[in-house]
């Protein structure tokens, strides 16, 4: 019999064949769609034709291009985000949740305090008084972010903290840190690599909204959140401009919730099974 | 174990929330078990933050509640100190904002301006940048106690007047949006929990996950092409004259808004119906007769309260949103005051909209925590009951 695992519903399959077309659109951007940012100011903008599928915009630079070349900001800089605050998220949970005492007091507090604040808007104005850029907007979402992380992994902790084999495994005088990251850390790592999808759409969709402010990447630059900005005001003339992007951010945020939660779903129904 | 549990102390509450958090209740659209994407995670963070407090009472019983000073009281006064906490503390790290900007304060607080000796004594007899910084922090928190937001950069007018100005936007936005979320999101809920596991349980969960990813700016974007420029149902811009035209003029508006309040409401509302329908008691009602209405109405009434909780974060989540919206729809409120005022580094404004939105998200956690406490007899008595 198949693992139960490998029986993925359709909106699973799906989910999976729009990530592994924006990973590949992220990864090869440059050699797909040389020259994207390429600009035919004679032309303007234009609806869909021959050599445009999707038209092009004020600058003449062709949509489908630029759609293609938006995924390499977009989709990285928000993995970067998703696979930060992981590691934050470890780092501050796995103690808090193994050694509890005042290191779970201190932990839990901060993430208290910043889930107490809307990440959104703090984001926005950390970034906007401090100048914006890309890599600002990277750090100061990471910050935000590792809280939840940190919250399910303790979770996690908590449940296994009296196992049998993590009270064996103190029997043997282990030391603490080789319990927490050999014994335990291995039987919480699927949660964690859950919520990474989850963190990685809510980033994906943040870093856009902050680009779409001018807070994020460059003027100029074909990413998703940017390119929307830029068209707000072109899409009476060619109403692609913004439809692509959009639906984008769009299908890859939803497709990254859809494995998140397909993937949780299948930790807790192994966690309920154990 | 259980002692062991007791003297590492998580408090009750919270390992029984991480229990939560870990096992889920295994049903798909099990929100507090993994927070979902879009404008409202952090929010949805919020509430799990919150969760602990009602989780707290019922579960803590005798011991962990009796300890802490229990009943309504006790719950009221620690949600009120922590609230109190947060707010002392976002107002430290807003006054630190003028320090953040690049570039020297006296620079940053004359922007534009000549720095003639005039200009910077005015800064001086406000600021007081030679005291410092606990006497600086002081005297602006003092200032702003007093109601005296302060001087914007960008257009020299009293901070207060802006806000004021269009603040009222920002809430017909928020409340319209809400409105809209409240009335689509809630009853897509209920036709999913009712129809699980079939054809309009998954279209129902697909559409809540794509509604929860889709950021309002780009929801707005796509509703303008369609519903404007395709259709011309709608405006474009504008903010309209008079009640009526208003109204029409803000609903795209509201309506990119809502769609991620939706994809939360509809997620909420069917797995805490999910919740009550597999409850005995429905079963029980089910098996003496009462028909699929009677016996919804029952755990419909049950799971109410996880549904309010719900509907207080929408309204959270909306404020972070009408940023988005407003600038995306180019409607003058408070949230793209914020945004152009960001853009220019005109702080003062900055300082007092990122703390009034910060005031505003915290009453309404407040007022949530309160609902949650009316609505559900456990979370206030939980001390006495046991």
């Amino acid at each position: 019999m198949r693992p139960g695992w490998l029986r993925a519903p359709v909106s699973v399959a799906v989910a999976l064949l729009v990530l592994v077309l924006a990973a590949v659109a992220a990864a090869f951007a440059p050699w797909i769609v040389p020259g994207a940012t390429a600009q035919d100011l004679i032309l303007g903008i234009s609806g869909p034709g021959p050599g445009h599928p999707l038209g092009t915009d004020d600058l003449g630079r062709d949509v489908l291009s630029l759609l293609v070349a938006g995924a390499r900001t977009a989709v990285p800089g928000a993995l970067c985000v998703a696979v930060g605050s992981m590691v934050v998220g470890n780092l501050a949970g796995l103690p808090a949740g193994y050694l509890g005492g005042w290191v779970d007091a201190l932990v839990m507090r901060w993430a208290d305090l910043v889930f107490s604040l809307p990440a959104l808007l703090v984001a926005i104005v950390v970034a906007g008084v401090l100048g914006g850029g890309y890599g600002l907007a990277i750090v100061v979402l990471v910050v935000l972010f590792a809280p939840t992380d940190t919250r399910v992994v303790r979770g996690a902790v908590l449940e296994q903290r009296h196992r049998p084999y993590v009270e064996a495994a103190r029997m043997k005088n282990l030391s603490a840190w080789r319990i927490m990251t050999r014994h335990v850390w291995p039987n919480i790592a699927p949660v964690a690599l859950a919520n990474v999808f989850l963190n990685f759409a809510y980033a994906l969709v943040s870093l856009a909204s902050l680009s779409f402010l001018g807070l994020g990447v460059a003027a100029g630059s074909p990413d998703w959140g940017r390119t929307l900005s830029d068209n707000r005001t072109q899409f009476l003339a060619n109403p692609w401009t913004v439809i692509a992007p959009g639906l984008a951010i769009i299908a890859v945020a939803a497709a990254l919730n859809i494995v998140g939660d397909w993937l949780y779903e299948r930790v807790d129904a192994r966690g309920r099974a154990r | 174990m259980a002692g062991r549990n007791r003297d590492t102390s998580p408090p009750d509450g919270e390992s029984q929330e991480a229990h939560d958090r870990v096992q889920g209740d295994g049903s798909p659209g099990d929100v507090l078990g993994g927070g979902p994407g879009g404008v409202f995670q952090g929010d949805a963070s919020g509430e799990r933050a919150q969760d602990d407090g009602p989780g707290e009472d019922p579960q803590g019983g005798g011991s962990g509640g009796g300890a802490r000073g229990s009943g309504w009281g006790g719950f009221l006064g620690r949600r009120l100190l922590g609230t109190a906490v947060v707010v002392v503390l976002v107002s430290v790290g807003v006054f630190c904002l003028l320090y953040l900007a690049p570039g020297s304060v006296q620079q940053t607080l004359l922007g534009t301006r000549p720095a003639t000796p005039e200009t910077v004594a005015a800064i001086q007899a406000r600021y007081h940048l030679d005291e410092p910084l606990p006497v600086q922090y002081l005297t602006w928190l003092g200032g702003v106690l007093r109601g005296d937001l302060g001087v914007s950069i960008r257009t020299g007018s009293p901070v207060a007047d802006m806000i004021g100005e269009r603040l009222p936007l920002t809430l017909a936005l928020t409340g319209y949006g809400t409105l809209l979320a409240v009335l689509v999101g809630v009853p897509l809920g209920i036709a999913g929990a009712v129809r699980r596991g079939r054809a309009t349980d998954r279209f129902v969960v697909t559409a809540g996950v794509v509604g929860l990813s889709a950021p309002p700016f780009a929801v707005g974007l796509l509703l303008l092409v369609v519903f404007a420029a395709w259709l011309g149902w709608f405006p474009v811009y504008g903010t309209g004259e008079g009640l009526v035209d208003r109204i029409w003029h803000l609903t795209l508006p509201a309506a990119a808004l809502a769609v991620g309040a939706i994809g939360m409401l509809v997620r909420f509302s069917r797995a805490a119906l999910i919740r009550e329908l597999d409850q005995d008691y429905v079963v029980f009602a089910r098996a003496r007769g009462l028909g699929g209405a009677g016996a919804l109405a029952y755990a419909l009434r049950n799971s109410l309260v996880p549904i309010l909780t719900a509907a207080g974060l929408v309204v959270t989540g909306m404020l972070a949103g009408t940023v988005l919206v407003e600038v995306t729809f180019a409607l003058p409120g408070l949230g793209s005051l914020l945004v152009d005022s960001v853009t220019f580094k005109d702080v003062p404004v900055v300082q007092a909209l990122a703390l009034l939105l910060t005031l505003l998200i915290a009453a309404v956690n407040l007022l949530v925590d309160v609902g949650y406490s009316l609505a559900d007899p456990r979370v206030r008595l939980g001390g006495r009951t046991s």
